[in-house]
């Protein structure tokens, strides 16, 4: 199936430059997910993939081929909009048939791709409703069934669960993960949820500002942020952020802030003795924090217990250190009251430092 | 509803104010609609009754209406005998029918090309809906001079051109009425046109631009589709006006000439003031509400089954949600 690669794409409305060059290349097959904050420039990649807004600059490669001058209908694509974006006057079938039937096929073949593809989705009791006689999660399944009708190399998805309340949105990603197994196909995602962006894709791309933060695996990105926006966008509850500055005690590296001094172990120890003095920021995950009160000090984190979010298995507690706030996830069954101020130990090889000013991982 | 509030009052009242109340609530509603229905009464439902009383009487403009014979609809029936009067129904037909769908093609293809965002559309727009806003005796000024037969704007410019003229308002004085109500009336179906144009879902057009339509495969497939409801009613509303059409056509070629423009209204006008006999110019005038009634309830059924169809396929949506 079609390689998409975006060359240096620049998007400017007016005076105003929303993307600034976006360079990106996907690979075969794959299910690419650009996720970011809302004017982060996400949906305009993908409109711009799609061909529905001009390429202000730069360039679209699909297969080496340039399309960035193609009308969207010569792109090989299929698009999932966020308001579904059906044919109101059309009803179920020939919603879905729509493509076909402009692309003048035979009428036994768009029948049985109908029939297909509407038991794919589930939709074969509704062909002859009219969007308007469908609920929210029905209508979304005609877009989808639409879309997999064209039988394009390339398939692009706009917040396609937005609009769904967060029972359906989860039964509605799961069977997404599942179609995207089973068809072969380049699919492109926008989101601006990271949960669905962690669960759905092959590669994350996370854009902030029209520029691109950094992309890789879910694992990668959540293991080893590139900087900390991106260790603060995905996972939650969200980091803990806590400034703080690096100092040598003899063989040992420090970070020392507001009531706490943390001994660095392993790698990051080795990468922040080179840079003694240095103003960071410390950021560990709520999951990497546990209850320990036995825990050494150099290994811990001292916290006040102000607020406990009971969620099930989990809790969250949020507490002060020093000025700043820190969430911490803990089990349900640990034994702990409000106001206390309890030790938590950190875990030392999911610790990341980031440069205050840059705010690059160190 | 009354019911409800008066049921669910806060403090409960005693029985005889709760009561007076009620009766206020449920008798309020006439009160706002009253002043209403008596000047509907006096400026309607009265002429109204006085017209059909006089399309019976044997009426001339000499006589009070009391020194006037009953005849029964012998007026209504001797009027499809009169030539004057079919030739004058059929003038109305033709220009009516014309106008409509000449103004709905214009009407619906401007806004189809002005439908985008270009520099200075703002003010072509307020351009285009400048004849409508014209009093509809200046139109008809306006068009008998660009019609003179030897001074007018189109004639001079035919013979700068060296082309022969046009005899505008003798020969083809139907086709000439018919431009002047073209040229005013399009920009009404054009801004009504534009409106559902703009208010169609854009991301279903984005998703035909994807599925493969071209630009004319949108049009056709979906955006005159959708536009169809505003539309019809606007038709139903151009055609409701062009049946009532007067004053152009009056300024213009008085009806003439002979009787080639001579529509309903203007032959109603001319049997009261010339003919002067006051109960066939109320029958015909009776012919002509009852089109327009029927045209009118057509368009009131238009709607109402649209939103009786709107809400079964809602009421469907939510049963199986």
């Amino acid at each position: 199936m079609p390689r998409i690669r975006l060359e240096g794409l620049v998007k400017r409305y007016g005076a105003v430059e929303v993307l600034h060059g976006i360079d990106l290349e996907m690979a075969d097959n794959e299910f690419t997910v650009l996720v970011g904050p809302s004017g982060c420039g996400k949906s305009t990649t993908l409109r711009m993939i799609a061909g529905l807004e001009d390429v202000s600059g730069g360039e679209i490669y699909v297969d080496d081929v340039p399309v960035s001058h193609l009308e969207p209908k010569d792109r090989d694509l299929a698009m999932v909009f966020q308001d579904y974006a059906l044919y109101p006057h059309m009803n179920v079938a020939q919603n879905i048939s729509f493509a076909l039937r402009l692309a003048k096929r035979p009428k036994a073949e768009i029948d049985a791709k109908v029939r297909q593809v509407a038991g794919m989705v589930g939709l074969t009791d509704f062909l002859d409703r009219k969007p308007g006689a469908l609920s929210g999660g029905q209508r979304q399944r005609v877009a989808m069934a639409r879309a997999l009708a064209k039988d394009s190399g390339i398939f692009l998805f706009d917040e396609p669960l937005s609009n769904l309340d967060a029972k359906l949105r989860g039964q509605m990603r799961a069977e997404l993960a599942m179609m995207s197994q089973q068809v072969e196909k380049s699919m492109i995602y926008v989101t601006h949820d990271q949960i669905e962006a962690m669960t759905l894709a092959d590669r994350i791309v996370v854009m902030h500002d029209g520029y691109i933060q950094q992309q890789g695996t879910p694992e990668k990105l959540f293991k080893q942020p590139a900087n900390k926006f991106v260790a603060g966008f995905l996972g939650m509850p969200p980091m803990n952020f806590l400034n703080c500055q690096i100092e040598a005690r003899g063989a040992d590296t420090f970070v020392k802030g507001d009531g706490f001094a943390l001994r660095l172990r392993g790698e990051i120890a080795a990468k922040a003795a080179r840079h003694a003095r240095k103003e960071v920021t410390l950021g560990v995950r709520p999951s990497d924090l546990s209850f320990a009160g036995d825990a050494q000090p150099e290994d811990s984190l001292k916290l006040d217990v102000k607020v406990s979010e009971y969620v099930g298995a989990q809790s969250v507690l949020l507490c002060a250190c020093g000025d700043a706030s820190v969430t911490v996830e803990v089990n349900s069954e640990t034994p702990m009251a409000l106001g206390e101020t309890l030790v938590f130990e950190v875990n030392p090889a999911r610790v990341h430092l980031f440069d205050r000013e840059s705010e690059i991982a160190l | 509803m009354s019911d409800i509030t008066a049921a669910t009052g806060m403090n409960q009242p005693r029985p005889t104010v709760r009561k007076a109340r009620r009766l206020a609530n449920r008798l309020s509603p006439y009160a706002f609609v009253g002043p209403a229905i008596i000047v509907l009464f006096i400026a309607l439902i009265i002429p109204l009754g006085y017209m059909i009383y006089g399309s019976m009487l044997d009426w001339t403009a000499s006589q009070s209406i009391g020194e006037a014979d009953f005849i029964g609809l012998k007026n209504y029936t001797d009027l499809w005998n009169d030539p004057r009067f079919m030739k004058s129904v059929s003038v109305t037909l033709r220009f009516a029918f014309i106008v409509v769908v000449v103004e709905l093609l214009i009407g619906v293809g401007l806004a189809l090309l002005l439908d985008r965002d270009i520099k200075g559309m703002t003010f072509l727009r307020t351009m285009f809906i400048l004849p409508m806003m014209i009093a509809p005796v200046v139109v008809g000024l306006m068009w008998r001079f660009m019609y003179h037969p030897t001074d007018g704007t189109f004639n001079r410019l035919l013979e700068k051109m060296d082309l022969p003229t046009v005899d505008w308002l003798g020969q083809h004085a139907l086709m000439s009425v018919i431009i002047a109500d073209i040229w005013q009336w399009t920009p009404f179906i054009f801004i009504l046109a534009l409106a559902a144009l703009q208010s169609l879902p854009r991301s279903a057009l984005e998703a035909a631009r994807i599925d493969g339509a071209t630009a004319w495969q949108q049009i056709i497939y979906i955006k005159l589709p959708l536009m169809m409801p505003v539309l019809i009613v606007t038709a139903l509303l151009r055609l409701i006006d062009a049946f009532k059409v007067l004053e152009v056509i009056l300024v213009l070629t008085n009806g003439g000439p002979g009787q080639e423009t001579q529509i309903l209204s203007h032959r109603i006008n001319e049997t009261m003031t010339e003919v002067r006999h006051l109960g066939e110019a109320a029958a015909m005038a009776n012919y002509l509400l009852i089109l327009l009634m029927a045209l009118t309830l057509g368009m009131l059924a238009f709607n109402n089954w649209q939103e009786k169809r709107a809400a079964r396929i809602r009421a469907a949506a939510e049963e199986d949600v």
